[in-house]
């Protein structure tokens, strides 16, 4: 090989085929995507007066996905649901369907995510709702055995203060199970930080609980 | 077409061609590198040792949960990505700088010009990357894999990386002699794409994000290519160039060797999109990155093909050269590794490895079994030539190979048995997770035995460094090279 205008221009096209074909092709293709209703008219038009679907989370739940990403949590959780019959996905709850590409056209930062040491989270916030869903998480944060024993997970109390109990109990210090080995001890409480009460709204408002007119909840 | 070029035509005796004045040339070539090949891999050795304790810490925070719990900073998600880009921008990368250049400048029979300014920008690299890894530390990490790097220091590791690669594009530009061998094609090429793949992956992801998966498709393009276009190319032209070197005699085909490169070029920048098989993107992505992951059956057979048939019949002198016994290893790896690649490329495949720890072992057979061993090589024969002196240990030698031999090995098969398990039970909704989760336990505790041995390898290789570089008297000039087994017949050639 003598020929070096030749050389360098089979380097350079051979990335470039890859760079158009994979990058540029996908961002024309998905990278305009908006929310839409769940299910469109005739003529493929959106339904005058639904609501647009991915819904936008809550400013607190921004400020939780911050700390979901300090904490590296992406690296033992994906978000993202295969669809029925390719894994388990869909048996094992972790959601009611595939999540395809309009599912994130919303975040910022999309955190898919290639590691399910611990389980899927694309839906958690289906999974665990409500008030019994936040207690549930604080527990599991503060350490993971209180919920799950045999978890691999770390324990995250340094997002924790534990402090003196004043003249009431705070209402939302964490109520552990009687006599939890991890508790606090007599007299004083466990209460969440700013960041854990963000994170948990963060991860309360995982959901893929809507449909969209490319994937029906069926 | 031509047949070997005129720089590694065979020499009579091992290690050093017979003529004065090609002796004299590179020996001059060296001098003019030496400086900041030896800075480049100082730096590489550090990298690598801080690698490796960040590395034990995560492989056993993943069975011990508890272990260094207490802080934010030794959460694990923090401690895996300090060990992953210490390892593949502090180790991989300044070893390439160091190896890299410095068989780019001796195949270009060009001396280093200037060689001040690329000790400034190897020292600015190295900057960029602490200032990234406390960034790390203290919870700037971006979550975006293989790109965890803080913004704030990603800028100066753009701008020093230029300035390092311009170095071996100019070697390129001002090069002596008609013949450029397959080496200097595949640093060129990978000094080239690697900046290219950094910077479009730190736009479209990070400074101006693109809209949804889009990221994702762009994270796994850029991931991916990180060893395929930077790490492999590289290592490869390591194997290329130091194989024909210690054995005396040309590689064995010009023509696999152009066949190589080119499916390579090819094929290999497509194949990152299979780490989203199943994910939320258009299916059609998918299955060009299945294709592509397959079609890279054709250059690894080619490379492997033409390697092996390189050193074929020689296998003792391979067992007693420190450089090829590594070099060899990760050639091997190489053929393995790719193969088992393109497997899990296969949609059935996939299914059951995808999202386990039977990845985390393929990245360490791709990073580790095969690049970093090629690059160890390259250490062993590039410093006896660049400090005058030999290595003061062939037991410590040894024990590098060894520790590291049998601490991969062991990590592959835990890892991607007990990967492949996880799998299964993954996919069987019957199993608990939890109980999925616990089974992984014991093979994740082997990961942490094969950590000990890598380091133990790691230990011996800094010992045996640091003491050739700095006990310089005490260093008995011997007579010729250190090897492995001593021969009776011949000498110590």
């Amino acid at each position: 090989m003598k020929n070096l205008p030749l050389l360098f221009c089979g380097i350079f096209f051979a990335l470039a085929f890859s760079f158009t074909g994979l990058i540029l092709s996908s961002n024309l293709q998905i990278g305009d995507l908006t929310p839409t209703t769940e299910r469109l008219d005739e003529d493929g038009n959106q339904l005058e007066g639904e609501t647009l679907y991915p819904l936008k989370s809550p400013g607190i739940a921004q400020q939780g996905k911050q700390v979901y990403i300090e904490m590296g949590c992406i690296y033992c959780h994906s978000q993202q649901i295969r669809r029925e019959g390719f894994g388990a996905d869909i048996d094992r709850g972790w959601g009611a369907r595939q999540t395809v590409a309009r599912d994130y056209v919303l975040q910022e930062r999309v955190l898919l995510g290639t590691m399910r040491t611990g389980p899927d989270l694309a839906n958690v916030g289906g999974r665990f709702a409500g008030q019994a869903g936040r207690d549930w998480h604080h527990l599991h944060l503060f350490n993971p055995q209180i919920v799950s024993k045999g978890s691999t997970m770390p324990p995250f109390a340094f997002l924790y203060d534990t402090q003196l109990i004043g003249d009431s109990p705070s209402k939302d210090a964490l109520s552990f199970p009687p006599a939890s080995e991890y508790g606090p001890e007599e007299g004083y409480e466990v209460i969440p930080t700013e960041r854990a009460t963000a994170l948990v709204e963060y991860l309360l408002n995982l959901k893929v609980d809507y449909s969209l007119p490319e994937a029906i909840i069926p | 077409m031509s047949q070997a070029p005129q720089s590694i035509k065979p020499a009579e005796t091992l290690y050093s061609s017979p003529n004065e004045a090609v002796r004299a040339e590179l020996s001059a070539i060296d001098a003019s590198i030496r400086s900041a090949a030896l800075f480049f891999v100082i730096t590489a050795i550090s990298w690598l040792m801080i690698g490796t304790v960040f590395a034990l810490i995560a492989a056993f925070k993943a069975h011990t949960p508890d272990f260094l719990g207490g802080t934010e900073w030794f959460t694990f998600g923090r401690v895996r990505s300090i060990h992953l880009n210490a390892m593949a921008l502090g180790w991989a990368t300044n070893i390439i700088f160091a190896v890299g250049l410095w068989i780019m400048a001796r195949l270009c029979r060009s001396e280093i010009q200037h060689k001040g300014l690329l000790l400034i920008a190897g020292v600015f690299w190295n900057i960029g990357l602490t200032v990234g890894i406390f960034g790390i530390f203290f919870g700037d990490i971006t979550s975006v894999e293989w790109l965890e790097i803080p913004t704030y220091a990603t800028p100066l590791l753009a701008v020093s990386y230029s300035l390092i690669g311009v170095w071996g594009i100019l070697a390129f530009r001002f090069r002596k002699g008609e013949h450029v061998y397959v080496s200097q094609w595949y640093i060129l090429a990978a000094l080239f794409w690697f900046p290219w793949l950094y910077i479009v992956a730190q736009f479209m992801i990070l400074w101006f994000p693109v809209r949804g998966v889009v990221q994702s498709v762009t994270n796994w393009w850029f991931a991916h290519n990180v060893l395929g276009l930077w790490f492999t190319p590289m290592a490869l032209a390591t194997a290329y160039y130091l194989i024909p070197k210690v054995l005396g005699r040309p590689i064995y085909s010009y023509y696999l060797s152009v066949l190589g490169f080119w499916a390579l070029a090819l094929f290999y920048n497509w194949a990152g999109i299979h780490h989203l098989i199943g994910g939320p993107i258009p299916v059609w992505l998918i299955s060009a990155g299945i294709v592509a992951s397959v079609m890279m059956v054709i250059p690894v057979i080619v490379v492997g093909v033409n390697h092996h048939m390189s050193v074929v019949w020689m296998h003792k002198e391979v067992w007693r050269s420190p450089t090829l016994r590594f070099v060899v290893f990760g050639a091997i790896s190489y053929t393995l590794v790719s193969l088992i690649g393109s497997a899990m490329a296969l949609r059935s495949v996939n299914e059951i490895t995808h999202f386990t720890h039977f990845t985390v072992g393929h990245a360490h057979h791709g990073v580790y079994a095969f690049f970093t061993m090629i690059m160890f090589g390259g250490v062993y024969y590039m410093m006896p030539r660049l400090l005058k002196r030999e290595w003061p240990s062939a037991g410590l030698i040894k024990l590098h190979f060894w520790g590291c031999a049998i601490g991969i090995t062991i990590m592959i098969v835990a890892l991607q048995v007990g990967g492949w398990i996880q799998g299964l039970e993954m996919n069987n909704a019957e199993i608990p997770f939890l109980e999925v989760v616990q089974n992984t336990v014991p093979w994740l505790q082997a990961r942490s035995v094969s950590g000990l041995f890598l380091t133990v390898g790691h230990i011996a290789f800094a010992i045996n460094f640091f003491w050739m570089l700095f006990a310089a008297g005490a260093v008995r000039a011997k007579q010729g090279p250190t090897l492995l087994v001593e021969t009776s017949e011949e000498g110590a050639a």
